[in-house]
């Protein structure tokens, strides 16, 4: 799937998102698949929060020495009999890929879930050059099948529901029995799993992506639930390891440290089923294991980000709790952002990698609620970063004359916190005024732009924050309603019985 | 050079030369001195509660586990747990020498057969290097009698390991690994935490999605 660039329309994009019926009904599984169980599983470990903290300093430390660890790790892989390709854009990295395939004679390739792969758009290169890249993430293979990107980090097919998955099914495996029956969960992933079997021995390459790169000891890690991962790079004679800079740590005491807040902050896990550490290429001896090992080390962007305001998003290790409590990615979606990183880190890092004018309506995505820093494992400031953005779009003066007029007050209360929330709803009161007769508001100063196509009722002289613990309260009120009803609905049964 | 682009902007950004000695020295020292961080109070218990939490972590991530006497007793629980399954009395294991140390022999009807998996095999036995009870969490290296294949490739993996390795935490084994291979590493270390998972379909959580649909763990010896 090409990474087709649709941030600049996010306002339509979220219109959009906001009135798919399809996708509204998967997103409402969000909240419970990730929020309850972080929430348990962090309560659980008296020291999660002293672990935040370290997996924080550890991932400053890395970034303020990187030259110097990117050096260490690079003598490590060399001499565990690996090779290190360095590639400063996207273009670099697709050509180095491509290279290595050829010269292996490679027909088709097992991919591990990679968001890089996805930022630099690798399977179409690969396609376009004869080679048939495979997804074998089960949600990976998912949108594959559908020529879409995911629409989350760590859940790419979030968006979809079982029927959709099953008509995919259909139409893709057409040489499988026509009346075998699909209906649950469970034997769609059967199915894949027995296509995908097929596939994982047949590969020439196999292309992983990383989750940390271990300078102590030139060490690659990939964490993943379901065994693709590892299939990936186990089975084939060729492993290639895609990876950006700031995955770097020092020392498997560091990347422990992060490990154990990583799974419980991205799916409520005390740990992921697989966490894999590989070192160069099979021993002298070994009975399995690729016979060639190359890490492709990519910048696109990423040195840049060191020297500025963005240097703390470089600590972002891709669990994605930050989306999974986020209200506007849990009413909108990943699509809408219109890259491959959606939702808060996505709103910061867009901007840093394909440019402001491009993705200078996702730091807007926001309601400040502040959650995403809340639950960030390495307290990356994201409300702060955003913040940065908008100042930016402000000094370019890209912004409608609208918005520009929001951000005004938003210096003002960045310096000023304390008068924010009075403010605020001092201000929703005047927009009320604004809204008039017609009801509806087009746009709210304070949460920027986007909220423009929102549908976004006049604020009834509360604030969004306020108005979302309301909408939290309504909804909670209905669903126990609706409970209470049902079990009603039950004793009637059973009395008519 | 992409290489010299890549270090050359980083160094920009950061303002620094790459050739200052203290930035030299901080990270010299941190990887070979690799200080641990703080590590959870969890597992730091007598080694029976340590095991009863290993148990306990592995059942929260799908994995059952067992304990036998001595490895003398490792096959008819080998045998018992296929069944339990439905399986055909089938493994394929590694050479490793404490799994070529059990008396396979003792359980007639099982057949063993030794070295890679290709994929036709239902149920492997492995042998786990370190067990670390904070998580439940296997550890298992790889190596000439150790292939990682059976990790991943057959439906069931019972994975086979000394009372006494069974840590508290992972830092336990860090260094139990340098102490045991030196600078070198293994090829591969696997962090194997209970049975392979999705929840990529309207994140109903399944096992068996492309790796093991069942972990099952037998604990030789007295903790
Ligand atoms: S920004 Fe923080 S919460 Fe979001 S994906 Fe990155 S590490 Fe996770």
């Amino acid at each position: 799937m090409t990474v087709q660039i649709t941030s600049p329309k996010f306002k339509k994009n979220a219109r959009a998102a906001l009135k798919d019926a399809q996708l509204q009904r998967a997103l409402g599984k969000v909240e419970a698949g990730f929020i309850g169980k972080r929430r348990a599983v962090a309560s659980r470990l008296p020291e999660f929060e002293v672990l935040r903290d370290l997996a924080r300093d550890i991932k400053d430390h890395t970034l303020a020495h990187l030259d110097l660890y990117l050096e260490a790790y690079e003598r490590r892989v060399t001499e565990e009999g690996g090779t290190v390709h360095w590639a400063a854009t996207a273009e670099d990295a697709r050509r180095i890929i491509l290279d290595i395939c050829k010269r292996r004679e490679a027909k088709t390739v097992t991919k591990g879930k990679s968001m890089i792969a996805e930022e630099i758009g690798l399977n179409d290169h690969l396609v376009e050059h004869g080679i048939a890249p495979v997804e074998t993430d089960l949600g990976e293979y998912i949108i594959q099948l559908r020529n879409e990107a995911p629409s989350h980090i760590i859940a790419p097919a979030i968006h979809l529901n079982r029927d959709q998955i099953e008509a995919d099914f259909r139409r893709s495996h057409a040489d499988l029995p026509a009346e075998r029956n699909l209906d649950e969960p469970a034997s769609l992933m059967a199915e894949a799993r027995a296509v995908l079997r097929a596939k994982f021995l047949a590969a020439d390459v196999g292309i992983t992506g990383a989750n940390f790169l271990i300078a102590e000891t030139g060490t690659s890690v990939i964490v993943t639930n379901e065994g693709n991962g590892d299939l990936t790079q186990i089975l084939p004679k060729t492993h290639i390891v895609l990876a950006s800079i700031e995955k770097l740590v020092p020392t498997l005491e560091d990347v422990t440290t992060i490990l154990r807040v990583l799974a419980r902050s991205a799916t409520g896990q005390e740990m992921s089923v697989y966490t894999t550490f590989s070192t160069g290429p099979r021993r002298a001896g070994d009975p399995d294991g690729p016979e060639e090992y190359h890490v492709v080390i990519l910048d696109n962007g990423r040195s840049s980000m060191i020297g500025g305001q963005f240097r703390e998003m470089l600590r972002c290790i891709r669990c994605g709790a930050c989306m999974n409590h986020c209200p506007v990615y849990g009413a909108v979606g990943g699509h809408a952002y219109g890259w491959v990183y959606p939702g808060p880190m996505g709103a910061v890092l867009t901007p840093s990698l394909i440019g402001i004018d491009k993705a200078g309506h996702l730091p807007n995505a926001s309601t400040f609620c502040g959650r995403c820093e809340e639950v960030c494992p390495v307290r990356i400031p994201l409300p702060k970063l955003m913040r940065y953005w908008r100042d930016r779009e402000f000094e370019r003066h890209l912004s409608p004359a609208t918005v520009r007029w929001g951000l005004g007050l938003w210096a003002l209360f960045a310096r000023r916190p304390w008068l924010y929330r009075p403010a605020t709803r001092l201000a929703m009161k005047t927009l009320a005024l604004f809204g008039g007769r017609r009801g509806r508001m087009h746009w709210l100063p304070l949460a920027g732009g986007w909220t423009r196509h929102r549908d976004f009722p006049v604020p009834e002289r509360d604030t969004f924050q306020a108005q979302w613990k309301k909408h939290r309260a309504e909804e909670a009120r209905k669903k126990a309603q609706a409970e209470a009803e049902a079990v009603e609905a039950g004793k009637a049964g059973e009395k008519a019985t | 050079m992409s290489r010299d682009l890549v270090l050359g902007a980083i160094r920009r950004s950061l303002g620094v030369s790459g050739a200052e000695a203290l930035r030299r020295t901080a990270i010299e020292d941190r990887l070979s001195r690799h200080p641990r961080g703080v590590v959870p109070e969890r597992g730091a218990l007598p080694p029976r509660k340590r095991l009863n939490l290993f148990r306990d972590m592995l059942a929260e991530a799908s994995g059952t586990m067992q304990e036998v006497a001595s490895p003398d007793e490792v096959p008819a629980a080998v045998a018992a747990y296929l069944r339990s399954k439905n399986l055909p009395l089938q493994i394929r294991r590694g050479s490793d020498p404490r799994l070529e140390a059990i008396p396979w022999q003792n359980e007639q009807a099982l057949e063993v057969s030794v070295g890679r998996s290709d994929g036709n095999q239902l149920a492997a036995v492995s042998h786990a290097f370190k067990a670390v009870a904070e998580t439940g969490t296997l550890v298992l290296t790889s190596g000439p009698d150790n292939p990682t294949t059976l990790n991943f490739l057959p439906e069931h993996h019972i994975v086979v390991v000394d009372a006494k390795d069974v840590t508290g935490d992972y830092e336990t084994v860090w260094d139990a690994l340098r102490k045991k291979v030196g600078k070198y590493f293994p090829r591969t270390v696997n962090w194997i935490t209970g049975a392979s998972r999705s929840a990529d379909i309207e994140q109903v959580l399944l096992h068996g999605a492309h790796g093991p649909k069942g972990l099952h763990v037998i604990v030789i010896g007295k903790p």
